[in-house]
């Protein structure tokens, strides 16, 4: 196993080097100057010019290259040309905001689309059935932005019961957190619900036909412990996967619902700076999130490898 | 009695809500922008939003009121020498800065070189002609030009005349944006990006009578309305720039007040008349001819109802018909078709046709939309082209275009909408505009301080630059703000920009 985890931690390098030349890369598709969208209003042809030379737009392309990934390398992601701030704390700024709101939203996943899945599955071709189908298309076909407005004038604007944008930090107000956090983290998570739903119905459907779920049944096991206990056991597997898979999408940034709740997390992060073509932001961020999920892969690998014995052979 | 369950499901909900929302301070005052601010120096920055929390946190030498007159701010008085090739100013005395260090005649050399000398600064454009800086004495410093520059004053009602603590300056170097250090009514305390600028009480502030908070905070809110919503739900209690459509119902509502000031920049579109070869390749770019049937196929009023909802005011120049340069002698020309037509006849061109270049803007696109509609009576043909702003940037600098829709923020000096877009060669002559006569006509209107002569000159520019056509000038955008109808004592400067001074919520 040591030799496996030396292995895959050697390969994680060359992966991480590929990803920051496609980064980077992919960034100078960009059209548009970045000097000139930095220099503002005024166009001054001193400033457009100071700001080529800082950020290197006269330079060949490896050039630039080289002098960022010495930067990274050395732990400085370089700092965002339009507010000055270093691009490292911006990133740890955002990062619980983001982990956050992706961690509630998928406990609102959760909550809804597992019991909603589990439900439609035991009851197939009933009432209940019908219901959850109903919430899966709705939620999958519900547009973030318009659930969100829509949220803000019933909660915020006509009942007044939750702030309507921003962000509270849990240091300085628990209760103020979870009010700011509410409506986004719901907006995320429904719509991730409905998938899980998807998945929990079908996958629950597969096993509840199969023999050892019968074979509990003919025990005279109660319906209740059959299909908690036996069934729902074996279709979480892929449920856990697709879970994982979301939660990963999710701690990239969700654009649209923080843009809509002012929520400052990675996504409103990178969606300002590509306009604004701050290119150390963008380049950093992307890096950051792709190294969380190579490691966040790395480590799901290591855990099969733990759950399953024969792998260690 | 009969058992409501959402009554007690509401209820512990409602409480959490109140706790939640009830720790929000009667002293602050919490302002929703539009954008999140780039970098807090004065030297550095560039955005508009940047300035509305300038205007609370740094002091200028000069101010504007509402009819664009220049009043005193940490300048109390200036004299011009004879020759206008030098300009005296007296300093406010007992002014400091918020780190204690004093605001005097040596701070104000300081920070006028610092505009000028620190690399990447936007200022030094603006300050230009100023070629050294003088301390007469404690309280009184000389600007020595290197030509007579009338917009040298106007230039020093913004972020040109705004002045830094010396002593924070030179020890935070390049990174001073990051925990600026000036002289207004508040001063920094804290900036999460693209979350909140909170700003504190300064103590020691020269005119501390006028200022009624304890607190400010400036929140980024993109979404006009969720902006709104924030209004509404008394997350805060000023927004700028509301959606134009939202006016009608809110001004109904009396728990709220709405301001609108006229803009002193302007919406027109660029065309491109010798930007690039491309210019040559189509008839609008090639002929001032087809640009005037273009702008007689124009209503802008009905432009102004369509795409504004009526928020704008019409006009033909680069300054409003409000404003006291405007060219009288260059009237706004009505909507005439049979005119256009002819015009195009005589022009030899049937059917012109030329694309017309926006950025995404949901305004700026409504308005291509509009302009492709309405100037067809006359038989034109135009295509739309919606860019992304950057990139609508680049293709406009690189001449890539035929029509742009462009808007301009403004400066309280004409000399700010005109000199760098009518200038040959000038950094935002999109249009590639050049013209001897202009040129020197516009370095004219610099030196002359004369507010009659000035004028006369500006007639002559608006006659030359109105008949070539480079810019199609099509209406000044209101500012529009919405705000908590307690708030009494806001001033609208059409600079658009909030002064917090002076404003006071009621009980």
């Amino acid at each position: 196993m040591t030799s496996y985890l030396v292995k895959r931690l050697l390969s994680v390098l060359p992966t991480l080097l590929l990803v920051s030349m496609l980064i980077f890369g992919l960034q100078q598709l960009l059209p548009g100057d970045p000097a000139k969208i930095l220099a503002g209003e005024e166009q001054d042809p001193n400033v457009v010019a100071y700001l080529t030379a800082k950020l290197h737009l006269d330079e060949p392309l490896p050039v630039r290259y080289g002098y960022w990934i010495a930067g990274v390398v050395q732990g400085d992601l370089g700092e965002s040309v339009r507010t000055q701030l270093p691009v490292l704390s911006l990133i740890l700024q955002k990062l619980p905001v983001t982990a956050e709101l992706a961690f509630l939203a998928m406990c609102v996943a959760i909550v809804i689309g597992i019991p909603a899945g589990i439900a439609s599955a035991v009851g197939r071709g009933t009432v209940w059935d019908y219901a959850a189908n109903v919430f899966a298309l709705w939620g999958l076909s519900t547009p973030n932005f318009w659930l969100g407005i829509l949220m803000i004038m019933l909660f915020s604007v006509h009942l007044g019961w939750l702030p309507a944008s921003g962000f509270v930090s849990p240091k300085e107000d628990l209760l103020g957190n979870l009010a700011s956090m509410a409506m986004p983290a719901f907006v995320l998570g429904n719509a991730i619900a409905a998938v899980l739903m998807r998945h929990t119905r079908s996958a629950m459907l597969q096993v509840m036909q199969s023999d050892y779920v019968r074979t509990a049944r003919a025990k005279g096991l109660d319906e209740r412990t059959v299909i908690l206990k036996h069934a729902l056991r074996n279709a979480l597997t892929p449920i856990i996967t697709l879970g994982a898979l979301e939660f990963g999408t999710l701690l990239s940034g969700a654009v649209l619902t923080e843009q809509v709740f002012t929520i400052p997390g990675f996504g409103k992060l990178i969606l300002d700076a590509v306009f604004n073509r701050d290119y150390a932001v963008v380049q950093g961020v992307v890096l950051f999130t792709a190294t969380t999920y190579i490691m966040l892969n790395l480590m799901a690998d290591m855990a099969y490898f733990w759950v399953n014995p024969r792998l260690r052979k | 009695m009969t058992f409501k369950p959402q009554k007690y499901l509401l209820l512990p909900l409602s409480l959490f809500m109140a706790l939640s929302q009830g720790l929000a301070s009667a002293q602050t005052l919490r302002i929703g922008l539009a954008e999140d601010p780039d970098v807090l120096d004065p030297t550095l920055a560039r955005s508009f939003v940047g300035r509305i929390v300038f205007s609370s946190l740094c002091d200028k030498l000069f101010d504007i009121d509402e009819k664009l007159n220049i009043l005193p701010q940490l300048a109390t008085s200036y004299e011009w020498s004879a020759d206008s090739k030098a300009l005296t100013l007296k300093i406010r005395q007992g002014v400091t800065f918020h780190d204690g260090e004093k605001l005097d005649a040596a701070a104000v050399k300081f920070n006028i070189e610092r505009h000028k000398n620190l690399p990447g600064s936007n200022r030094r454009g603006e300050l230009a002609p100023v070629a050294s800086v003088d301390v007469i004495d404690a309280n009184t410093v000389r600007l020595n030009l290197s030509a007579p520059f009338a917009p040298l004053l106007a230039q020093l009602t913004d972020r040109a005349g705004m002045m830094v603590s010396p002593k924070a300056a030179q020890a935070a170097g390049d990174k001073f944006g990051s925990n600026p250090v000036c002289s207004g009514p508040f001063k920094f305390a804290e900036r999460v990006a693209q979350d909140r600028i909170v700003l504190e009480k300064f103590a020691n502030y020269w005119n501390k009578d006028a200022v009624h908070f304890d607190k400010v905070t400036y929140t980024p809110i993109p979404d006009a309305t969720v902006r709104l919503a924030n209004l509404k739900s008394g997350q805060l209690d000023f927004i700028e720039r509301m959606a134009s459509n939202d006016v009608e119902n809110l001004m109904k509502d009396k728990k709220y007040k709405v301001s609108r000031i006229t803009e002193i920049g302007y919406q027109g579109i660029t065309i491109n008349v010798g930007k690039s070869e491309q210019a040559k390749k189509n008839p609008l770019g090639r002929d001032a001819k087809v640009r005037e049937a273009f702008e007689l196929s124009l209503d802008r009023q009905g432009l102004a109802q369509v795409v504004m909802d009526n928020e704008a005011l019409v006009g033909n120049q680069w300054v409003a018909p409000t404003n006291s340069y405007y060219a009288k002698n260059v009237p706004m020309p009505k909507r005439d078709i049979e005119k256009a037509k002819a015009l195009l006849k005589e022009a030899g061109v049937v059917k012109p046709s030329f694309t017309l270049m926006t950025t995404t803007a949901s305004d700026a696109q409504r308005l291509a939309v509009v302009i492709q509609a309405m100037t067809r009576d006359a038989g034109f043909d135009v295509k739309i082209q919606t860019t992304e702003f950057a990139t609508s940037l680049n293709m406009a600098d690189k001449g890539d275009f035929e029509a742009y829709v462009l808007a301009w923020s403004g400066r309280p000096d004409p000399d700010g909408n005109m000199f760098s877009f009518h200038g040959c060669k000038q950094p935002l002559n999109y249009a590639g505009y050049c013209s001897a006569e202009t040129d020197a006509l516009l370095n004219q209107s610099r030196a002359e301080r004369d507010p009659v002569k000035r004028k006369k000159i500006m007639e002559q520019i608006s006659a030359q630059v109105l008949k070539d056509r480079p810019v199609i000038y099509l209406y000044h955008r209101n500012w529009l703000w919405a705000y908590n109808g307690k708030l009494a004592g806001v001033r609208n400067i059409p600079d658009g920009l909030l002064r917090v001074s002076g404003l006071k919520m009621a009980p």
